[in-house]
């Protein structure tokens, strides 16, 4: 894959103690279809590791296997050294998945109490809904609620057993800003009280604003892995735009420019040495105006990670 | 507000008691609060029998009242309704859509699940026996010893084990909205051929012979038999019928739940 030449997969840490989840050369098949290819990835104690990637690149399928819903169909899944499919397992775990219908004439606090009672050591409810943001909404039916409820309910179930690790599949989904950034303070709290989190997401901003570690997944593999500073690092880190007399042809010669785009009147290059590349330009073109350089957010990274033909 | 969730306030270990009783309560508030379940498993037998059994007037089905005879006959019709809708219903919308997996991605003990599904249909069917009881002996004119009422109902709800083994069958091979539509290819043609509708006496020829091979018909003739209306084979035979029946239905559901974690795993 032309993506992997320009960004080294770390691996995993060579030493240390034991990882809380590992995936050791996964690969899923369902049936012709390659959801997983040889994917290799530790999650770490209190770390928040989110998964990156557009739609069908198999971060539900990574999920999935995690919480024992699905076996690889080679490699090795373990979740605290032990398989995930296990119910001892699952006391640990706490999981939100997109689901199509949730039983609709059950009330908020009925669905809490009920997955509660699956947990050696849960929360007391009142702190459940509480830590979830959905006091109010104790004695509401979940058919009534909004979308946004909806998804701190299903928060609530992932976190009610107190456990050590969530599984988060595309937690703000659908959600509106202010539902999603009061879900990201709810997810960092876990972080604080010492909890490990996985979560996937396409959206590029959540993974920038919430994880440790970065996990971008496209087609099936880890493409890039780090934290979000260094995947930023790994394109571009820069934009510049100004306005200059010079074609993009010769732009693109310079060493250290990664892609260049014509912006309206201006020109747009991405690169890893924004000063060394300035000063060729100031250099080459006395007339140059308008400088403007901006650190490539993690967006363009993400855009240039997935970006199948030519970086 | 939330410190002290760090440290869990208790330590006590899942009871598994706790769990199945919550299962099947909840089980049960839902289906209560869905009036479609409801509506449609215990007011139509009851509909049924205030049409056929009381509007039509008392009439003589061999040495027993059609009031009485049709307490067994829709009972039969009424706990099979309420078994195949509340398990194969709610099992193939919870695989369907979704919450199974929730389910499953919890440390919830797997056979909770299928216990409340059970224990609902017992209810339910229950509920539906005592009042055709209650209509029949307040505006029917039936006269039962407590005892012959008791075995009746114990004999009746017995069966709603065989269909929900059927409906757990059901579930795991129909889709989430066409469930019910499943259910009744298979629910409406067994009640008629096993004479749930009209006294088995009256059904034509060839359907009679059919009918030893449907269950609704077994459980409808023990039922018959308490209340001294049973063709006079022996009981065990019927009790045999049911359980074979429950067997190959358990097994279909498992090849189900095992092509299930195939697609899905």
């Amino acid at each position: 894959m032309a993506s992997a030449q320009i960004l080294p997969i770390t691996g995993r840490p060579a030493a240390g103690p034991q990882p809380v989840a590992r995936l050791e050369n996964v690969s899923k098949n369902y049936g012709r279809v390659r959801a997983l290819q040889d994917f290799n990835f530790d999650v770490r104690a209190g770390e928040l590791v989110a998964f990156l990637g557009p739609n069908g690149a198999g971060k539900t399928t990574a999920i999935r296997l995690l919480l024992g819903l699905a076996m690889p169909t080679t490699g090795k899944v373990s979740v605290f050294g032990a398989n995930p499919a296990d119910v001892t397992t699952h006391m640990r775990v706490g999981a939100m998945l997109q689901v199509g219908r949730v039983p609709e004439t059950l009330r908020v606090r009925e669905h809490v109490d009920l997955f509660s009672s699956y947990y050696p050591n849960p929360l007391p409810i009142a702190e459940t809904l509480a830590i979830a943001g959905i006091e109010d909404l104790r004695d509401r039916k979940f058919g009534v609620l909004s979308g946004g409820q909806k998804q701190r309910v299903l928060f609530a179930l992932a976190i009610c057993g107190n456990p050590d690790v969530l599984f988060l599949d595309e937690p703000t989904v659908g959600l509106d800003v202010e539902a999603r950034h009061m879900l990201w303070d709810e997810i960092r709290n876990l972080l604080a009280r010492g909890k490990t989190v996985v979560l996937t997401t396409h959206y590029l901003e959540e993974a920038d604003s919430l994880a440790d570690r970065i996990g971008v997944i496209n087609k099936g593999s880890i493409i890039a892995e780090g934290t979000p500073a260094q995947i930023k690092s790994l394109t571009a880190g820069k934009k510049i735009r100004c306005i200059t007399q010079l074609s993009l042809d010769v732009c693109k010669s310079l060493p250290d420019v990664v892609e260049v785009h014509r912006d309206r009147d201006a020109v747009l290059i991405h690169t890893s040495q924004a000063e060394e590349v300035l000063r060729r330009l100031l250099s080459l073109d006395l007339e140059l105006s308008g400088i403007e350089v901006t650190s490539a957010g993690l967006e363009d990274a993400f855009l240039a990670l997935t970006r199948d033909d030519k970086v | 507000m939330v410190s002290t969730a760090i440290n869990p306030t208790s330590l006590r270990q899942p009871n598994l008691l706790t769990i199945y009783a919550k299962e099947a309560k909840y089980e049960l508030l839902k289906v209560l609060r869905s009036p479609m379940y409801s509506v449609s498993t215990v007011v139509f037998p009851l509909m049924f029998y205030v049409l056929f059994g009381l509007v039509m007037g008392k009439q003589m089905i061999g040495s027993i009242s059609s009031t009485l005879y049709l307490i067994p006959a829709y009972g039969t019709f009424g706990v099979m309704g309420a078994s195949l809708f509340g398990t194969a219903a709610t099992l193939a919308s919870d695989r369907g859509l979704g919450w199974l997996q929730v389910k499953r991605a919890s440390p919830m003990p797997p056979f909770a699940y299928f216990f409340a599904k059970v224990v609902m249909s017992i209810v339910f069917s229950t509920a539906d026996v005592l009042l055709l009881l209650i209509l029949g002996v307040l505006f029917g004119g039936v006269h039962l010893p407590a005892a012959t009422a008791s075995k009746l109902v114990l004999t009746l709800v017995a069966g709603s084990l065989p269909f929900s083994a059927m409906g757990l069958a059901i579930g795991y091979f129909a889709g989430p909205t066409s469930a019910p539509a499943v259910i009744n290819i298979f629910y409406l043609p067994m009640s008629f051929c096993s004479g749930l509708w009209m006294p088995f006496q009256y059904l034509p020829k060839f359907v009679q012979y059919l009918a030893v091979f449907l269950p609704p018909f077994h459980l409808s003739q023990l039922a018959l038999t308490v209340v001294g209306a049973g063709r006079g084979e022996p009981n065990l035979g019927h009790w045999e019928a049911l359980a074979g029946f429950s067997m190959l239905c358990l097994g279909v559901a498992l090849w189900g739940h095992q092509r299930d974690q195939k697609c899905n795993g």
